[in-house]
């Protein structure tokens, strides 16, 4: 796990944003530590103005693929109850209230025909999305994803993105991390660019400036006419270690 | 035997019957699928949490407690639980510190119980025989009051287990969306660790420790080939279990065959089944579903 330092940044309510970085730049590491998985040296994260542990589903987590296991005997529609679990505590059943919000994203995810299938039984697209369906009937403040758009279809990349106008509206604020310059420049409000520590953070075109991107990627960049072209984008695939 | 006896006019009820007639055999029975159903229903989590290779060796680490508590001529299954509590911590504070990896830790302690055990009982006269009722299970040697021991230790399990159903399936499946509901995942994994290790040591008669591993694995392996939902596959495992214990304590007692490993070959045979038949996920319905795509 990378260790980062030095992160002071006040995210306003309410925001949609990217959090841009090479591999390895701790993008991760900034969630976990967000939702409280990792433990914090020094310093402080304040929800509300509150510290960490004080809120009870506040925060909706839609972790990388590598982070959960597929062959998990659940069905669609158990993962996406499992939202509710804040609520509804360790024995009450669901209520009406519960199951509505339920069946309304999982309509709005367009995997509603799929609800009574196994996880392991759904395309890596149509998985995502019971990811998205869950983390919208959590009903956050805030949504941390990590990675959303890598190696998913362009349905499920279109109803991501859809996803984020719709939060915008409920004043979600969004947190989202990608190595898409592109992506980040054009469908976000505001830019962390993060290399173990904050390079910059504010609006795209105040972000990415020339220094800035080649402090973040170093040497994988390329410049093209105005354009710039990360050339290490996708995730190096790891080799399984032998013992 | 049966051919032996020569009676065919014998029916199937009787032949089912007659192990019975010894009250040995009937604790024996309800022993077996008490553990066999229990072993099942923990085993979901042990695998679902890649606990196997933790769970076979507290089995193995148990010995040592069992040897004190044979010398000293206490009911081994306080020692053994008392070793299996200790190892467990042990375990737990050997990764804590990040200087070993879990694995490493468990293989060091494990196997330095195991001689620690070892040990112990190579200074007792009968060494051979007992150590292989401990090794191999005795079913046969269950008491009454080890009888009563084992259902209330069980109960109790079982009770924890459908109390914590709910927390204990999400910090299985995801210890991320567990956090971000403020469950306690770290206090739910010792816990986990302890109810595994008294299952271990309610299972050291039927199954012995040599074998209470396939028990915890085995069962909720086929069971998770057949369905869809974690409490399915709990039910299904807990079948699994107790279908194999009965069965198998039949075969030991017709074949002359030792009860703990007629009882894991069973399950063995039903996880076999499962893996090249089941419904959409076994082995033989995906080559029949790629011809048809093909």
């Amino acid at each position: 796990m990378v260790a980062l330092k030095d992160i002071t940044v006040k995210i306003p309510h309410g925001a949609l944003v990217a959090i841009v970085g090479p591999n390895g730049a701790g993008k991760s590491t900034l969630f976990k530590a967000l939702v409280g998985l990792l433990p914090i040296q020094s310093g402080m994260i304040r929800i509300h103005g509150q510290p960490l542990g004080q809120h009870k589903n506040c925060v909706a987590y839609i972790p990388q693929r590598e982070e959960l296991d597929w062959h998990f005997p659940v069905t669609v529609k158990d993962v996406v109850m499992m939202s509710r679990y804040g609520e509804l505590g360790w024995f009450a059943a669901p209520k009406r209230y519960d199951q509505n919000i339920v069946d309304e994203n999982l309509e709005k995810m367009g995997i509603a025909a799929l609800r009574n299938h196994r996880l392991d039984e759904l395309s890596g697209g149509q998985q995502q999305r019971v990811f998205l369906a869950r983390a919208l009937s959590q009903e956050p403040h805030i949504l941390l994803m990590d990675e959303p758009f890598s190696g998913v279809d362009a349905a499920t990349q279109e109803i991501t993105l859809g996803i984020f106008e719709l939060l915008h509206e409920r004043k979600v604020t969004t947190l989202v991390s990608t190595h898409d310059l592109n992506m980040a420049t054009s469908k976000f409000e505001l830019i962390l660019l993060l290399n173990k520590e904050v390079i910059a953070f504010g609006k795209p075109t105040e972000v990415f400036t020339h220094q800035s991107v080649q402090a973040a990627f170093g040497d994988h960049l390329l410049y093209l006419d105005g354009g710039i072209l990360v050339e290490e984008c996708c995730p190096p695939v790891e080799k399984e270690k032998k013992p | 035997m049966l051919s032996a006896r020569g009676e065919r006019e014998e029916t199937m009820i009787q032949w089912l019957i007659e192990p019975f007639q010894f009250a040995f055999m009937q604790r024996g029975m309800i022993a077996s699928i008490i553990v066999g159903m229990l072993c099942a229903i923990i085993g979901c989590y042990v695998i679902l949490r890649s606990m196997a290779f933790l769970g076979d060796a507290l089995a193995h680490a148990i010995l040592p407690g069992v040897a004190v508590a044979y010398l000293f001529g206490v009911n081994l299954l306080w020692g053994a639980l008392a070793a299996a509590i200790l190892v467990a911590i042990l375990i737990n504070y050997f990764t804590k510190t990040e200087r070993v990896k879990e694995d490493t830790a468990i293989g060091i302690l494990f196997a330095a119980a195991l001689a620690l055990g070892i040990a112990i009982i190579s200074t007792i006269r009968t060494y051979a025989v007992d150590l292989s009722h401990i090794l191999f299970g005795n079913v046969l040697s269950v008491s009454g009051q080890d009888l009563i021991l084992i259902l209330g230790l069980s109960l109790t399990i079982l009770i924890i287990l459908i109390l914590s159903y709910r927390p204990l399936k999400i910090i299985t499946f995801d210890p991320i969306l567990a956090k971000t509901l403020n469950l306690p995942v770290e206090g739910f994994h010792l816990l986990l660790l302890i109810l595994l290790a008294v299952t271990i040591v309610v299972s050291l008669q039927t199954v012995g420790i040599g074998l209470v591993a396939a028990m915890l694995v085995t069962p909720p392996a086929a069971a998770a080939l057949l369905t869809r939902r974690l409490s399915a596959m709990i039910g299904v495992s807990a079948g699994i279990g107790a279908f194999s214990s009965l069965i198998g304590l039949y075969i030991s007692f017709y074949l002359n065959v030792a009860s703990g490993a007629a009882i894991v070959l069973v399950a063995t045979f039903i996880f076999l089944l499962a893996f090249f038949l089941a419904p959409r996920r076994g082995l033989l319905w995906s080559k029949l579903g790629k011809k048809h795509a093909g």
